[in-house]
């Protein structure tokens, strides 16, 4: 479960790749959390594109993103959700607590 | 009278990298019945919220065994038990609501409701210290056209 980083100070993007679930959930959130520390962007985007399958195991990994950008006063986009993992995250209502937007814009390069 | 068509049992240990392997499998056998990209999909990710209950509650501190029997059925639908002996639930009903974990801040306390909301029919059978069986079932759902 690969997480790419990209962007700059303003809008950081993480681009997450392959499968989330239990297995590799500490791998990521330890990738997303390093990312957002280092960088301490006004903006993290987190383009899902490449996400071939989600669980409940990515629910914990949105909601704790969402919780650790907030502390360090970052705005947390979530974009590109594929339909499966869309589904998932509809069932907890993570989609009414943050934004999903259909296609990640680098606005400041 | 609904007939049972095919069968599969496998015993896996409770490895967390066994997740991936016990719902892709689920999917590959679920094929048999022809079922959509949605219908798989939803299979898949109800079969993982149980494996990884396995893996996360009933085994928490050691490598125990897990059974997945998997059955098609004549009208269409799929049976999936998965079956641990682990450590068993001690209140299958509050296990069962939404949100409701005795796991890490890793866990979302959804696997029970994205079961019963993908699949058609869930069962929770559990006896503390002796283990869990999880039912899931699902009916696919007949295409136009398809050949019979």
């Amino acid at each position: 479960m690969p997480v790419t980083c990209s962007g700059n100070k303003i809008r950081l993007i993480l681009t997450l790749t392959g499968e989330i679930d239990h297995h590799n959930t500490k791998t990521i959130m330890q990738e997303i959390v390093r990312n957002l520390e280092t960088h301490l962007p006004k903006t993290l985007v987190l383009d899902l594109q490449g996400v071939t399958f989600m669980d409940s195991s990515g629910i914990a990994v949105l909601l704790r993103t969402y919780r650790q950008a907030s502390q360090l006063g970052t705005a947390l986009e979530v974009c590109n959700v594929p339909a499966q993992a869309e589904k998932v995250l509809h069932t907890a209502g993570v989609d009414k607590l943050m934004h999903f937007s259909k296609a990640q814009t680098l606005t400041h390069r | 009278m609904i007939n049972c068509t095919n069968e599969v049992t496998l015993d896996f240990l409770s490895r967390s990298a066994n997740e991936g392997f016990a719902r892709t499998t689920a999917a590959c056998f679920a094929a048999q019945l022809d079922p959509t990209l949605d219908e798989v999909n939803d299979i898949k990710t109800a079969v993982s919220e149980a494996v990884t209950n396995c893996i996360v509650h009933a085994y928490p501190d050691s490598l125990g065994k897990i059974r997945m029997r998997m059955r098609l059925f004549d009208d269409g639908s799929i049976e999936i038990m998965i079956k641990d002996w682990g450590l068993g639930i001690q209140d299958v009903l509050q296990a069962r609501t939404p949100l409701f974990t005795t796991g890490s801040e890793e866990r979302s306390g959804m696997g029970f409701t994205i079961m019963e909301s993908f699949m058609d029919g869930l069962k929770v059978r559990s006896t503390p210290c002796k283990g869990t069986t999880v039912t899931l079932r699902k009916k696919i759902s007949p295409r136009l056209g398809a050949r019979t």
